[in-house]
């Protein structure tokens, strides 16, 4: 059944809006850069503010997703690659982003002098670093447990490098990749207001979006424009999950790695119009496939002489290539050496006080993430186990938490802060409640999962053998639990060290307001150029977070696995 | 039906591709997986390679293949050393290793990619390998839309397609049902000896007697620990594979006296049975040296199995023909095995020509209930297995009466590598736990001596 004309005709509208929205975004990053660009608050113009910011968003997460393709690629290509390289990645993804935004900024603005392009990449870069490391993660994961035959498959027939790429390792991670992309833009959507205005010394520097709409709405205590801003923001990210992110799960179930079919794969009502779609037929015959096709003659060098090909070649090439690698992680271990020394000799300057008063502000943050987490645990678990064990429920609210989760809380802190910073101790309230509405969601999914893996059979046991109330939840739920909420705990600890950055010291309605903590220590530090202290407030963070993964969470985690595991 | 491209005159004798002397040790594994193993796969040959699992089979088959490089030895095709993926095979797999993302036509076509031949040829010739491998009708299947058999079709259609020179199989029937494995292992059959491929050589990897028996020209079976050649035997006429006569009785009855003695000298054996492969100064294996081991080597049986078996002949009347037991138990043939070695290492049964009978204390063992069933079993365990022998010994010395199990792997380590180790590991804790010697945790990683066992020694200790 061919689709109805108008959603030819909706995709032709689409593209014209697409190609025209590029050519205004491209004129703006040719601007002339001005401090302190003024926003306008009027309605008319969120659509272009939405579209500016999406489209960042949306370079920043095609070079994330060729970065993670390559470095998961060169990780798993080799055990030392791998040695180094995964290890570099969790150092990456503990690091606070934030921090380093001044440097950044800085070298981009002094790059292009007067030139908004500068900000424009360090906005980009700055989505890029909140968006990358998961999906390099997810990728290397499917890489090394792509199932050996089908591995020696792929060399026995000799598919070369690029049809190993395109045909078993892509495929294979597709699915994988696909819902972390989701997380990514989620994650990228929490920076949005970060990534809009930056601070350098006394220049507040700002870049069109909805990001600095909203910022510009809460500093004029304007409520209808933040309203309407936020609005606009869900409306985006809902739009989004409908015109892409679901069609492309349902696509990608045919990736599922699986021997035999299964009933209820996801459907999605845009996919299906766009599979019936006339154009979008032409299009895949007469352009993606001839392209397709060509780029892969071009990237498999073995096309003609497969069996004549002398044996020791690919030995040769890949040495040729051991030889770039070697050259080129020499390279880098001098550079992160370099590095490292001026890092050292930049944090000696400061004294034992600064010391001192690091160390009291990692305690003050320690705090707040603490009692964060365990609000978040605290009301996801009763909640998550009763949505997950009452599959009507369930149906009912999945699209809501949803929908609530993919607000980010960074969007909504503007109005947290209208509503607290007048109540004594009010920032500190509004930046737990930050931490807690950044992260929470995580908790809660996982939770929300753990609770519909648990088998029936359990819990009719539980049932036949009168085990209710306390005991219930000690013997079944939370053993059987445990695991999700252990990797949902995970990943909400880094998210609410990164929120302490920008909840602990703020600029609201014109007034800097800030609180003892670690956070408030680097942004202070940024704003003020005081570089030492930043980097020491950056080292202290990172080694926290990295420890708290080392010593805590991967111990809990592999208990999880080896005992909580339902199989 | 469908020919692919007619095979050149077949060469006897000439050989394809060779192992000599090939060793292979992973990792930092102390013992090696294969041992001084020496193949030869000549023009016109289908061979099977026969023994347990964890006798280095299937990786001999991924070294000749070229998939891994061996850690001594060379391989040589066509008479050449040679290192690095071997251009004219294709292989079969056990698992099938279709890729569930592309269709039927697609899957085969994938063999044909790195030839670089066009769009349309690559086409033509993956239709005519479907329909010669009685695919038709399925080109634009997804796998998982597929029966195992058909699966496995798709595999040969795919293996088949590039024209190998060597085509190998790993365990190619073994994931599937008895009946179509049968079904596809005829056709197989058919095709290769009516040279309708232009394959000139075959070599299978498999444990099934019976698939090896009437598929192969010559069949070595291969010992463990490590892996080497105990014996090739020539394989039977073409005309005797397939039918039940005397030939392939006696055929299939001494690879098993061959299998289920594995210490025995299985060359003599042979000879004095069926036609051997007469050694030449490549042919058959010499036999390996190797230091005297320090535990026996413990069938990979769990207790369940291992009492359930002792049951069961106890039913039949305390015996039971191998051949039989695994028709009524439903067993493959190495499985069975392992569990009559269990009971024969444990002297619960004893093992002559083809009959297995239960020993006197074999047929208490099944009469008697559970506490002295276990009591039983802790008596002949302690006495038969040294390393169930030597770990109660140590947890009785050691002062906590617990002992890491980190210590007994390295230990288990000297005499097996990594993975055996792991199983032998895993198979002595099954059996000491059912006898109550020990209690194992394995979240600590820690053995601990059995509290009535403890309580023993206290008192003993008390008195003295």
């Amino acid at each position: 059944m061919p689709a109805p004309r108008w959603v030819d005709a909706l995709m032709l509208v689409a593209l014209a809006a697409v190609g025209y929205g590029v050519m205004r975004a491209a004129a703006e990053w040719r601007a002339p850069l001005t401090p302190g660009m003024r926003i306008d608050l009027s309605p008319t113009n969120l659509p272009y503010y939405a579209g500016l910011s999406t489209l960042r968003m949306a370079i920043a997460y095609i070079i994330s997703l060729v970065f993670s393709l390559v470095y998961a690629r060169v990780a798993a290509s080799s055990r030392i690659a791998e040695r180094v390289m995964l290890p570099l990645l969790d150092i990456l993804q503990s690091i606070p982003i934030l921090s380093f935004m001044p440097g950044v900024v800085l070298g981009l603005a002094a790059m292009f002098p007067g030139r908004t392009v500068g900000l424009e990449l360090a906005a980009v870069i700055l989505i890029f670093t909140s968006q990358a490391w998961n999906l390099a993660f997810s990728f290397h994961q499917s890489l090394i447990t792509i199932p050996r035959e089908l591995g020696e498959a792929a060399s026995v027939y000799r598919l070369g490098l690029w049809r190993r790429f395109t045909k078993l390792e892509l495929p294979y991670g597709a699915i994988a990749l696909i819902a972390n992309s989701m997380m990514s833009w989620a994650g990228g959507w929490f920076f949005l207001m970060a990534s809009e205005q930056f601070t350098l010394g006394d220049k507040n520097l700002r870049l069109p979006g909805l990001g600095s709409y909203l910022a510009a709405a809460a500093d004029a205590g304007d409520t209808r424009a933040l309203g309407l801003g936020l609005g606009t923001l869900v409306a985006v990210i809902v739009l989004l999950d409908q015109l892409l992110w679901r069609p492309l799960v349902a696509w990608s179930d045919r990736f599922k790695f699986e021997q035999t079919g299964s009933a209820d794969a996801p459907q999605s009502v845009t996919l299906d119009m766009l599979q019936r779609s006339a154009a979008v037929h032409w299009v895949q015959v007469r352009l993606l496939r001839p392209v397709f096709s060509f780029i892969d003659r071009r990237m498999s060098p073995m096309g003609g002489t497969a069996a004549g090909a002398p044996p020791t070649q690919p030995r040769e090439r890949a040495r040729g290539a051991l030889v770039v690698f070697a050259l080129a992680g020499v390279a880098l271990a001098a550079v992160l050496a370099w590095g490292a020394w001026s890092a050292l000799s930049t944090v000696a300057s400061l004294t034992a006080g600064d010391w001192g008063y690091v160390l009291r502000c990692a305690g003050a943050t320690f705090l707040r993430t603490s009692v964060a987490l365990l609000l978040a645990a605290a009301w996801t678990v009763p909640v998550g186990v009763a949505i997950g064990m009452n599959a009507r429920l369930a149906r009912k609210l999945q699209p809501v938490v949803q929908i609530a989760a993919s607000v980010p809380a960074t969007a909504v802190f503007p109005v947290l802060l209208f509503a607290l910073l007048a109540l004594p101790g009010g920032l500190n309230m509004a930046a737990v409640a930050l931490m807690l509405l950044g992260t929470q969601w995580y908790v809660l999914f996982n939770v929300i999962a753990g609770a519909m893996a648990i088998p029936s059979d359990l819990r009719e046991a539980a049932m036949v053998y009168h085990v209710s109330g306390w005991r219930r939840w000690k013997t079944l739920i939370l053993p059987a639990i445990f695991p999700y909420l252990v990797t949902g705990m995970i990943t909400a600890t880094g998210g609410a060290w990164n929120a302490s950055i920008v909840s602990e010291y703020v600029t609201f309605a014109g007034r800097k307001v800030s609180t003892l903590g670690l956070g408030a220590l680097i942004a202070q530090a940024a704003d003020s150029g005081r570089f030492p202290l930043l980097l020491a407030g950056t080292l202290v963070m990172s080694a926290i977070v990295i420890a708290g993964n080392r010593l805590v969470w991967r111990r809990l985690y592999v208990l999880a696995e080896s005992r909580f595991r339902l199989e | 039906m469908a020919t692919l491209a007619p095979a050149s005159p077949i060469v006897p004798g000439s050989v394809l591709l060779a192992a000599h002397n090939v060793r292979k040790v992973y990792g930092h594994d102390r013992t090696p997986v294969l041992e001084n193993v020496t193949v030869e796969l000549r023009d016109g040959e289908f061979i099977a390679l026969l023994g347990p699992s964890g006798s280095g089979k299937s990786t001999l088959l991924r070294i000749l293949a070229g998939l891994m490089d061996a850690s001594a030895g060379d391989v040589l095709v066509h008479g050449e050393p040679r290192r690095g993926l071997n251009p004219d095979i294709a292989i079969v797999f056990q698992s099938f290793a279709l890729f569930p993302w592309l269709t039927v036509l697609q899957n085969v076509e994938l063999g044909l990619l790195a030839t670089g031949a066009s769009d349309d040829e690559r086409r033509r010739r993956a239709l005519k390998a479907i329909d010669l491998i009685g695919l038709d009708g399925y080109e634009e299947a997804f796998p998982k839309e597929l029966s195992g058999g058909m699966k496995q079709r798709v595999g040969f259609a795919r293996a088949l397609v590039v024209e190998p020179e060597v085509l190998f199989m790993d365990e190619p029937f073994s994931a599937l049902d008895v009946l179509t494995g049968e079904n596809l292992r005829g056709e197989l059959q058919d095709l290769w000896s009516e040279h309708t491929i232009p394959t000139r050589a075959v070599l299978m990897v498999t444990h099934n007697i019976d698939e090896a028996v009437s598929l192969a020209d010559r069949i070595l079976v291969f010992g463990a620990n490590p892996g080497h050649v105990r014996v090739e035997l020539s394989g039977l006429p073409l005309a005797e594979r397939r039918k039940k006569g005397p030939a392939r009785a006696q055929l299939v009855d001494t690879i098993y006296h061959i299998m289920t003695n594995p210490t025995e000298d299985a060359i003599a054996f042979a000879e004095q049975r069926v036609a051997r492969v007469p050694s030449r100064a490549t042919g058959a294996a010499a036999p390996v040296e190797r230091a005297p081991r320090r535990y026996q080597t413990l069938p990979d049986v769990g207790i369940d199995d291992l009492t359930g078996f002792v049951q069961y002949l106890s039913g039949t009347g305390g015996r039971g023909n191998l051949h039989e037991l695994s028709r009524d138990l439903q067993m493959r043939a190495d499985d069975l095995l392992a569990l009559v070695e269990a009971t024969d290492l444990l002297g619960l049964a004893d093992m002559q020509e083809r009959q297995v009978f239960l020993t006197p204390i074999g047929q208490r063992f099944a009469e008697v209930e559970l506490d002295e069933e276990k009591a039983i079993f802790r008596t002949v365990a302690i006495e038969h297995i040294s390393l169930l022998r030597h770990i109660v010994r140590e947890l009785e010395d050691a002062p906590t009466h617990t002992i890491e199990a980190e210590g007994v792997l390295d230990d288990l380590e000297h005499s097996f590598s990594g993975a055996e180790a792991r199983r032998q590991f895993e198979t002595v804790v099954d059996w000491g736990r059912y006898a109550e010697l020990f209690t194992y945790d394995d979240a600590a990683g820690e053995l601990r001596l059995d509290e009535e066992h403890r309580m023993d020694l206290r008192t003993k200790a008390q008195d003295a």
